[in-house]
């Protein structure tokens, strides 16, 4: 598997990003926001939490517009994989590459902290590793992760088994619990808690390892 | 030549960052505010020339997000093409 992490300034979560993926075996190019090429043999592009340009104008607006953004935009026209995390996933839905839009926390506060997500389906690459309805402890942190669509699309997400994730406990206001979200093909994530982050005994929690393994063990050419 | 972006959340759509100021208002003793939404005032300057097309454009793609905001652009001093 080679994956390719995108930095943007602002990104602080891209070197976590890269140390997972290549815990799980993969190789990993770091690409900067002006490259205006991807590597030609990339299987995944994971795309980091942070505050990239520092969350000015609406989270991920700039950098949705910035010259990797219509490589990583034609790679996943392409069929190609993708992990937006926290500030990742508010970069997928400006694109437009997922629905829907990041909102303030419905309690206007910037939180922290370790939640419990409910697996809601395992039918991808991302979570193939996970049993449906597994409870997993995965950190937030984020001030806009208030996942927001139309019922319309909410209605899809949930009919296409597209809702990847869900708070046990809600957080942040996110309609239907939404944590993270599939793209119609199952080939791009974007979710707001850090698997990142709960990938190392280090961490002090292991429960994210299984995604990245999962990834591994699909994009591993036999 | 200048053109002003208002943009604001649309109707339905959750705004915690109003309903805060909301609150606070209410605690400060003005009583009698319904409702308080917050938008962004954008303000362009821009070369002669520019359309209402080009402002148009910029809105979609960037200084709004239409599937929760909407945006009116009101021009100042000068006419848009």
């Amino acid at each position: 598997m080679h994956a390719a992490v995108v930095v943007f300034p602002g990104s602080n979560c891209d070197r976590d990003l890269a140390v997972a993926f290549e815990a799980a075996g993969a190789k990993v190019s770091m690409v900067w926001h002006k490259d205006t090429k991807l590597p030609s043999d990339v299987d995944i592009v994971g795309i980091p939490g942070g505050f990239s340009f520092g969350d000015y104008l609406r989270c991920g607006a700039i950098a949705a517009n910035s010259p990797i953004c219509h490589e990583i935009k034609a790679h996943t026209d392409r069929g190609g994989y993708a992990l937006g995390v926290c500030n990742g996933f508010q970069v997928l839905t400006e694109t437009g590459i997922l629905p829907g839009v990041l909102l303030r926390n419905a309690g206007l506060k910037y939180i922290c902290k370790t939640v419990s997500l409910k697996v809601e389906t395992t039918q991808n690459a991302f979570t193939e590793t996970y049993t449906a309805g597994d409870i997993i402890d995965i950190p937030i942190a984020h001030h806009d992760g208030n996942y927001f669509a139309d019922d319309e699309t909410i209605a899809r997400l949930q009919g296409d088994d597209r809702v990847a994730f869900t708070y046990t406990n809600t957080p942040n206001g996110a309609k239907a619990d939404i944590a993270g979200i599939l793209s119609a093909n199952k080939r791009v994530l974007g979710m707001m808690p850090h698997p990142e982050r709960a990938a190392d005994v280090g961490h002090g929690g292991t429960d994210g390892q299984a995604l990245f393994r999962a990834l591994a063990g699909v994009l591993t050419p036999a | 030549m200048k053109a002003r972006v208002h943009v604001m959340l649309k109707n339905g759509v959750l705004d915690p960052q109003g309903e805060a100021v909301r609150h606070a208002l209410g605690a400060m003793g003005f009583d009698g505010v319904n409702g308080v939404r917050q938008g962004k005032v954008i303000e362009l300057d821009l070369a002669d020339g520019s359309t209402e097309a080009d402002v148009t454009s910029m809105c979609d793609k960037l200084l709004a997000n239409t599937v929760i905001e909407s945006y009116t652009v009101e021009t100042l001093g000068g006419e848009m093409a």
